[in-house]
């Protein structure tokens, strides 16, 4: 794991060759839940803990606790591409228009 | 002492492959360049090689091949021509980029269209800003040192450039000529083992190559691509002199024959230069002043040194095997007289593009091309610096 940073203040005397990312995981650094239009509302208590939402989540945008079970949407990541409201079969992800509110 | 053999340069080629023995060769057969994996695959068959061969279905899987294979942590090479590096060419800036130093066997020949399968240099003027380290080669004794040269260069930390080894279509690369190779184990030491710093397949490092690259990274990215364009410059010359130990044959980044009296100089590449050096020693023997740089380093361009070597010719003329179909002179004028102009160096210079298609060249050609420069210092005047023979207008 490398300890450089690179932003867009870095000279290329201190960029990798070719952009290469040494930093395995590295993206949590940049969060990008602020591109989301939809945001999924978490209904904790229509939720079955059935365990079909988070492996859909194209990000790691639902964390799952030790005891496997989830807790709120992380919309630091959370794009709001709508996938684990359509997978929940209890309806307990619900989808609403960003900034509405 | 070296090894006496009589190959041809695709045979010479494939040959320095089997030597090197990468991890991965990946190509599609292309005229002219098909013996050199056909040839190569022999090698595997019998087990002469430990190399994976992967017989892709076009050019642009064959450069990806190579590019997976590099950043895996392997050494990779290829083959191909015109038209097979036409359809390489996205993933030949992709393999520049990505800084992988993938070896490429290129064997010159015209780009269609209309379709020809003979030798010029169009393909390799198409690749020319690409960020690939370009050696040319006057004959098969050439093409084999570049190549077994090439590893050294290509991945050397300051470096990190893929790197393509030209010879001339047929005129080279089919042509039988004699030889001197390298003992098998003498090149195994000299190309040594490939350590990269960073691969793919590292379980201790973890990595991701090819990144999206937008506004505020691509230029400092192209940047470090020039920057060890620069630093090559080095390198060769190190390696080259190191090779010169080993071998007794010296490599510069362009040869000078009979150059360093001359008074009219001929600036070319590839197998053009054997014709040029028997009509230099003609015109010699008549107590002409003429002279030959041919050029051996394209990429990284020594602008600064060919200007120097040419500051005291009275007239030069540069042999483009490439029009640049730009009504400014071929890729090789431009950059001669470029370098010429930016180092002060002010000698009448005029291009002749020639041999397009494979078109024939010839001594009585080149002896045409030394009366021109004759009337040019006699008259002084350079009418029409942009030229062609063996043309039919």
């Amino acid at each position: 794991m490398s300890e450089v940073k690179i932003n867009k203040d870095t000279p290329a005397s201190q960029m990798t060759p070719g952009g290469d990312i040494y930093d395995a995981g590295n993206a949590v650094n940049f969060k990008t839940g602020d591109w989301r239009s939809v945001k999924p509302v978490f209904l904790s208590d229509k939720c079955k803990q059935c365990g079909l939402c988070f492996p859909v989540c194209p990000d790691n945008a639902i964390p799952v606790k030790e005891d496997l079970k989830r807790t709120d949407f992380n919309y630091d990541y959370c794009k709001g591409c709508g996938v684990c409201a359509k997978v929940c079969p209890f309806g307990a992800i619900a989808m609403e228009e960003e900034g509405v509110k | 002492m070296g090894i006496r053999e009589r190959l041809s340069g695709n045979e010479a080629s494939a040959i320095a492959m089997k030597q090197i023995n990468p991890d991965v060769v990946a190509a599609f057969p292309i005229t002219p360049s098909t013996e050199i994996p056909q040839y190569f695959s022999t090698f595997v068959s019998n087990g002469d090689v430990d190399t994976e061969f992967v017989a892709v279905e076009s050019e642009h899987s064959a450069m990806s091949a190579c590019i997976g294979a590099e950043a895996a942590g392997g050494r990779a090479m290829t083959a191909t021509s015109a038209n097979g590096l036409s359809l390489m060419w996205e993933m030949i800036y992709v393999a520049s980029s990505l800084r992988l130093p993938i070896v490429m066997s290129l064997v010159n020949r015209a780009v269609s269209g209309p379709l020809n399968i003979h030798n010029d240099h169009s393909d390799a003027m198409g690749i020319r800003d690409s960020g690939w380290i370009m050696l040319f080669s006057e004959n098969n004794q050439e093409a084999y040192d570049n190549l077994i040269m090439a590893h050294r260069i290509a991945e050397h930390k300051d470096v990190r450039l893929p790197l393509a080894v030209c010879q001339d279509g047929f005129i080279t690369s089919h042509s039988i000529e004699n030889i001197e190779l390298i003992e098998d184990e003498k090149v195994k030491e000299f190309v040594g083992t490939y350590k990269p710093e960073h691969y793919l397949l590292n379980r201790k490092e973890p990595i991701a190559i090819g990144p999206l690259d937008l506004q505020s990274y691509l230029f400092e990215h192209k940047y470090q691509q020039a920057e060890a364009m620069r630093a090559a410059k080095k390198v060769i010359a190190d390696v080259s002199a190191d090779f010169e130990k080993l071998t007794g044959r010296k490599y510069s980044f362009f040869e000078e024959y009979r150059l360093d009296d001359a008074e009219i100089a001929i600036v070319c590449m590839n197998s053009t230069a054997g014709t040029t050096k028997v009509v230099v020693d003609e015109l010699r023997e008549q107590g002409v002043k003429a002279g030959l740089l041919k050029v051996r380093v394209f990429r990284p361009f020594p602008a600064e040194e060919i200007a120097k070597a040419l500051s005291h010719v009275k007239a030069v003329a540069v042999l483009d095997k490439s029009d640049s179909l730009n009504a400014a002179g071929g890729a090789l004028f431009e950059d001669v007289t470029s370098g010429m102009y930016v180092n002060n160096v002010h000698v009448p210079t005029v291009n002749y593009v020639y041999g397009i298609g494979g078109r024939d060249t010839t001594a009585k050609d080149i002896h045409g091309v030394y009366s021109d420069l004759q009337e040019i210092v006699k008259s002084g005047k350079a009418d029409n610096p942009y030229r062609y023979f063996g043309l039919r207008k």
